[in-house]
This record gives C-alpha cells, sequence and structure tokens, in this order.
C-alpha cells in the first residue's frame, strides 16, 4: 500500500504549502507514490491515521498546541515543513518584543483583550512535539521536498547538507556579495538552497538556519576579513530565526 | 430534525488559503444563526515590522501571504518609497508590472482551475479531473507553469521575490529572456481561450445569485489599473487618492473573526477581480472582453458573486496580454539597468496595489535613519469578509429550501469564489 501522506498548517503564509502545486507536471509523479489523503487547501477530505505527516507554520496559541500533538499522536512520522515550522520563522519577530501585551495593542488597538485575538509566544514545531524530519527553508526548496518524500517513502530520514550557502554560491560562480561591501549570511547558513538569493544579487537572509559547527567553517576568513565575528553575524540572524540552533 | 430545521457547520472550509467555518441554524425554518467565522491565528506583521530597517520591511511583509507575496512586495515597496520620495524608471515600473501579472496569471490560474472549477464538477479535488477531463487539466498546469516561470525569470523565484529591492532590482533578467517568455506568453493565449471553453462547459453550475453591494478597486485613466492608480467606489463619482485610504477601509474588530473587517458607505464592500470588473471595464483589452461576453458578462455591472472566478478567466487574459506589450515596449527601448539610488529620509506613505484577490493596501512610517516607526496593511480578503458575511444573509433565506446538504455546498462555494486568503487576512 502506499504511504498515506497528509498536509497540515499553523500560523503561516502558507507558501509552503503552494511549492507542491509549484512542482506541476511532478505532482503527478508524486501522486504515484504516495497517497495524499488530507490536504485542506486542495482537497476536501480527513483521515484517522497518516504515516508521513507534513506540519506547515509555527504555533502561537495553546489551542493549537493540542490540535498539533492529537496529531503527532495519529502520525508515524512527522516532518518540519518550512522555516516557520523548523524555526518558527519570521513569526518568531513577535518574540523580540519583551511585551505581548504591547504586540496585541499595535495591531488591535483597543479591542486587543477580546478573547478570539489571544496569542502566546511563537514556537517551532518541535518546541511542542518531536520532529522526525526537517526541511527548511523560506519556502521550501522544491527539488529538496522531493528528495526528502523519495527518502521518506524508501524508509529513511533524509540528511540535510552540512556546509555552508557558500559552497553552492562559489559553485555558482558568483561574485560574493562581502566584495560589493555588503553583509551576507550565507556564511553561516545551511546550504540546500542552491544559493538562491546571493545568485540574485541579493544578500542571504539566513532563511534555513545556521548551519552544523559555523566555528569550524572554512568561510571564516571572509568574516576576519570583515572585522566581523561569529556572534556579530548570528545577531543578524533575527529576520527567520530569532533564536539560531542547529535543525537536523 | 424536520427537513424544515437544520443545523450547517463547516470547520475548516476545504480548498481555501487558511481557516475559516461556517455556521448556520434553521429552526423550524426560522433562522437562528448565520455566520462566516475566522478563527485564523493572527501573526502580528504590523508589530514584527516595527524597529526594522526599511530594507527589511519587503522581505518580512511578503511573508504574509505565499500566494500574493509578490503583490506584498509590491505594496511594502511602493509605501516605503512613498515614505522617502524615491522614484523609479518607466523601465524598472514595467518589469514591476510585468512582475505582478506573473503572479495575476500563476494565482487565478491555481484557483479557477485548482480549487473551484472541482466544485463545478461536484468532485473533492484536481486530481479525480486528471482522469475524467485530463486534457483541461495539463492546459491547466502548463498556464500555471508558464506564469511561474515568469515570476522565477523576473523575480529570481516563484515565491516571495528575491530580485525586487527599494527603488528598482538587485538584478535584470537579459533581453534574450525577456524575448523568450514573449512567445511563449504569445503561445498561450490559445491555451487560455481552451481552458476559458472548459469553464464554460460548467458554467451552467454557477448559482443564480445576486446581491448588489459596494465595488472598491484601484483605478487609472491610463489603463486596467493594478500596479498603480487611485481608489474608486462604485458608490461614489470621484476617485479617492490612496493617501486618504483610512476614509475608505474602516477597519473594525468583530468577534466572529480575527481579521478585521471593514465599510465605506455600505455594510461591507466587495473588493475582488469582479470588483475590478465592474469598475474598469472600459479599460480590458478587446480579446478579455470576448472572453467575459461568452459568460454573458458585458459592460454592465456584475452582482452574482460567484461570477468571480469568471472574472478572474478574463483577467488571466487581460493579464497575458498586457504582459506582451510590457516585454515589447521594453524591448523596443533596450533594456538597461540602473542601480537604485536611495536617499534615507523620515517619512510616512501608503500605497494600493490590485493582488489577485482586490485592492491591498500598505502604510508605513520611518524616522530619519530608516527605521520603521508604524505598520498598516489592508488585506483583500479582510476587507471581502463582511461582505461574504451579507452575501450568505441573503443566500440562506432565499435557499434554504433545497436542503441541507445543497445549501451547505453553496455556501462553501460562495466562500471559495471570493478566493479567499484568509491567513493573509488575518496577518
Ligand atoms: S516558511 Fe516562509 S514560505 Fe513557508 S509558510 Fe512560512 S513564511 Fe511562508
Ligand atoms: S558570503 Fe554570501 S555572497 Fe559571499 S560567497 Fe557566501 S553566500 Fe555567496
Ligand atoms: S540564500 Fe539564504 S535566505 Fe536565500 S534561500 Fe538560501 S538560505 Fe534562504
Amino acid at each position: 500500500m502506499k504511504p498515506q501522506v497528509a498536509f497540515f498548517d499553523f500560523a503561516c503564509c502558507e507558501g509552503c504549502q503552494l511549492q507542491i502545486a509549484n512542482l506541476e507536471e511532478d505532482i503527478v509523479g508524486l501522486v504515484n507514490v504516495v497517497d495524499v489523503v488530507e490536504f485542506r487547501e486542495v482537497l476536501t477530505g480527513t483521515a484517522e491515521k497518516y504515516d508521513v505527516s507534513f506540519i506547515e507554520g509555527s504555533i502561537t496559541r495553546p489551542e493549537d498546541e493540542e490540535r498539533l500533538k492529537d496529531i503527532r499522536k495519529r502520525s508515524k512520522l512527522l516532518v518540519a515543513y518550512g522555516s516557520c515550522a523548523t524555526s518558527g520563522g519570521v513569526n518568531k519577530l513577535k518574540n523580540l518584543n519583551p511585551s505581548l501585551e504591547n504586540v496585541q495593542k499595535t495591531v488591535y488597538g483597543k479591542d486587543w483583550n477580546m478573547p478570539h485575538l489571544r496569542t502566546a509566544a511563537t514556537k517551532a514545531v518541535d518546541e511542542v512535539v518531536k520532529v522526525d524530519a526537517y526541511i527548511p527553508g523560506c519556502p521550501v526548496n522544491r527539488k529538496e521536498v522531493v528528495e526528502v518524500v523519495k527518502s521518506l517513502v524508501l524508509g529513511h530520514v533524509p540528511a540535510l547538507p552540512e556546509y555552508p550557502v557558500c559552497v553552492e554560491c562559489k559553485f555558482r560562480e558568483n561574485v560574493c556579495l562581502f566584495q560589493k561591501g555588503q553583509v551576507c549570511l550565507g556564511l553561516v547558513t545551511r546550504a540546500g538552497c542552491n544559493a538562491i538569493c546571493p545568485s540574485n544579487n541579493s544578500p542571504c537572509e539566513g532563511c534555513r538556519g545556521v548551519m552544523p559547527n559555523p566555528n569550524k567553517n572554512a568561510m571564516h576568513e571572509v568574516l576576519k576579513e570583515n572585522n566581523l565575528t561569529v556572534k556579530q553575524i548570528f545577531d543578524m540572524f533575527t529576520m527567520f530565526s530569532a533564536d539560531p540552533e542547529v535543525k537536523g | 430534525m424536520s427537513d424544515k430545521s437544520m443545523h450547517i457547520h463547516v470547520h475548516h472550509v476545504t480548498r481555501v488559503e487558511g481557516h475559516g467555518n461556517i455556521d448556520v441554524v434553521v429552526d423550524n425554518d426560522v433562522i437562528k444563526k448565520i455566520e462566516w467565522q475566522v478563527p485564523e491565528a493572527p501573526r502580528f506583521f504590523e508589530a514584527m515590522v516595527v524597529g526594522r530597517d526599511y530594507m527589511d520591511l519587503a522581505p518580512i511583509t511578503s511573508r504574509i501571504c505565499g500566494i500574493c507575496s509578490i503583490g506584498h512586495t509590491f505594496a511594502s515597496l511602493k509605501a516605503t518609497e512613498a515614505a522617502m520620495g524615491i522614484t523609479l524608471s518607466e523601465q524598472d515600473t514595467r518589469l514591476r508590472e510585468i512582475l505582478l501579472h506573473g503572479e495575476t496569471l500563476q494565482s487565478h490560474v491555481l484557483h479557477a482551475g485548482y480549487l473551484a472549477v472541482p466544485d463545478y464538477f461536484r468532485v473533492n479535488s484536481v486530481v479525480p479531473l486528471v482522469g475524467t477531463h485530463k486534457e483541461a487539466v495539463l492546459l491547466i498546469i502548463k498556464l500555471h507553469r508558464l506564469a511561474n516561470e515568469l515570476c522565477d525569470i523576473i523575480g529570481g523565484r516563484t515565491t516571495h521575490p528575491i530580485r525586487t529591492t527599494v527603488g528598482g532590482w538587485t538584478m535584470l533578467p537579459t533581453e534574450k529572456e525577456l524575448v523568450t517568455l514573449k512567445k511563449r506568453y504569445e503561445e498561450a493565449v490559445e491555451d487560455l481561450k481552451a481552458v476559458a471553453g472548459v469553464v464554460l462547459s460548467v458554467a451552467g453550475k454557477i448559482p443564480n445569485f445576486t446581491r448588489e453591494t459596494e465595488y472598491i478597486s484601484l483605478t487609472s485613466p491610463s489603463e486596467y489599473a493594478f500596479y498603480d492608480g487611485m481608489i474608486k467606489s462604485s458608490d461614489v463619482k470621484a476617485p479617492i487618492p490612496v493617501s486618504n485610504y483610512r476614509t475608505v477601509v474602516n477597519e473594525y474588530v468583530n468577534p466572529q473573526s480575527t481579521a478585521k473587517w471593514t465599510k465605506f458607505n455600505r455594510e461591507s464592500y466587495a473588493a475582488s477581480a469582479l470588483a475590478r470588473y465592474n469598475n474598469n471595464y472600459a479599460q480590458l483589452s478587446p480579446l478579455s472582453k470576448t472572453v467575459a461576453s461568452m459568460f454573458g458578462l458585458g459592460a454592465a455591472a456584475c452582482h452574482n458573486p460567484y461570477m468571480n472566478t469568471v472574472a478572474q478567466v478574463v483577467e488571466s487574459v487581460y493579464a497575458v496580454e498586457r504582459t506582451i506589450a510590457n516585454i515589447d515596449w521594453i524591448l523596443d527601448k533596450g533594456l538597461k539597468y540602473v542601480k537604485p539610488d536611495i536617499k534615507v529620509k523620515a517619512g510616512k506613505g501608503a500605497s494600493a496595489v490590485e493582488v489577485p484577490r482586490g485592492i491591498l493596501f500598505h502604510e508605513y512610517e520611518y524616522d530619519k535613519n530608516g527605521k520603521c516607526l508604524m505598520a498598516n496593511c489592508v488585506i483583500p480578503t479582510n476587507q471581502n469578509h463582511g461582505n461574504i458575511q451579507k452575501d450568505f444573509e441573503k443566500l440562506v433565506p432565499e435557499f434554504k429550501h433545497v436542503g441541507k446538504e445543497e445549501l451547505q455546498f453553496m455556501l462553501e462555494m460562495l466562500v471559495r469564489a471570493y478566493d479567499p486568503c484568509i491567513s493573509c487576512s488575518t496577518h
């Protein structure tokens, strides 16, 4: 029997789900190897148990924690899908504000305290339940998604690249943005996106999270040349993961 | 329960972006409750961006919505540019319009083809149609792919564009890429006509329901407005400057929704492809008008909200033709890269862009170092929630005789016709 796969979304932009539709003709191939039993955005229907659940988005309310725990109970494997799920993504910018009340008042003004508007600090999926595999990226890289699904179907836990975006960037023969006077987080960010931002002449913002052992990184020289410390560059990791931590 | 009593409770409507519920209670033929509820978790974007550098605003607010990330990016960049008095060359503006219409086509095809049309065939998703209507599905995939490839080539990525930046672009496509795109777009016109034909063949399934409302969109003297213009309401004669958008949207909090509601001259208004169609029909291209006429649409305003899907098909044709014209203009002048020239200064600025689901506003205030002090974003779907509620309130009494199952189907189909972006509306 084909593995039963489901997609669930929590607080996020749903851009990572959209990458499934963006597989275009490849969707047909995907549907041949897995049975998509629940995917609210594209089909009507539900199921009781799942072989693999993909969780998109971050967790911001107690009731969402409960919903996630329930999905976990009914799933053999659970994948954190996209940066919102793997690290909290942009949604964790909320946590940088020392006062949740201020956050709520900024958006809802005098109505901030209405019961249906309550919120909590943003959490990544693995701050609530056990995660078996991670697919980082904001949005996820479609090729990587296909690879991960393939290995899961074959019963392997997929491995993520353990080197920085710089390696992919050099491979694409880009001129380093540091040479153009810009700061780029590709130095310490986990590869896997084929250095898509620097290749479009835009600095890496670190959406895929920190690579393992960034201090052993051969690119360390570039930091020295630019009078930057690893800590300083970590402090720049606020757009996509307010508290950088290696995942996966 | 007798057949004069029913309880319709749809928890998380499917085939829409984000989470919405329908709750209808009829007790012995008396309507007790009709609610369109939005329980989506707020992410608090307007608070997240306070204190951020002006260059971060577009990449962060792009993440309000995966489906219209390009529209959010442009609304954001335009608001920042308005606040700091930054202008773009005509070439760079036209390139933005090309990318914006890549998204118009991508999103409209996704909605009409993958999400709405299964309703007309009474199937649960597009998947069964691969078996029964393979050719049509393949055409839809082909168009969707083409629109996405345009976004890749111009924006650097299909979702959350990379090359878009304050004052212009970080990088341009090559002329060769533009020539190839144009050729493929010319070929796509026939495919679009074929898809319109498929939609037409099942258009008899579109419910016969009308409710006149206020239609709000951009309008421009020079074109069928998407990238720029002034605000037009079907209830007001003179266009309204975008800087006065707060007098139009009048956002307020409603206990049944985490997304704010809006109202202008009536209890609710519509912002959608249909609103644009009703306000700016005269400026559509001849071919898009022909496609509209296939569905019985003309210059007269259409008050059937289900027809929004048809308006999207019409606009898809327009988006393709407008893109071809823009590419011609750019190739004719010769493509030149000019690095954005930015002088950071304090200021406040508002912008509006027509995104697939309707008019989108961003407004920011910056200090002299370009640090964001205030942000406000008003999303098409948050402007539509009140209107969906009002449609429900007219539809339920008119159609409750059709029975629970059929009525529930009509309500879900109505929500889908708005193509709501619910997580975006709450943001
Ligand atoms: S990771 Fe990025 S693209 Fe994916 S859902 Fe979150 S915000 Fe959207
Ligand atoms: S620092 Fe950035 S631009 Fe430079 S090589 Fe690394 S990824 Fe590329
Ligand atoms: S280059 Fe950096 S910001 Fe861009 S996709 Fe890759 S990891 Fe994310």
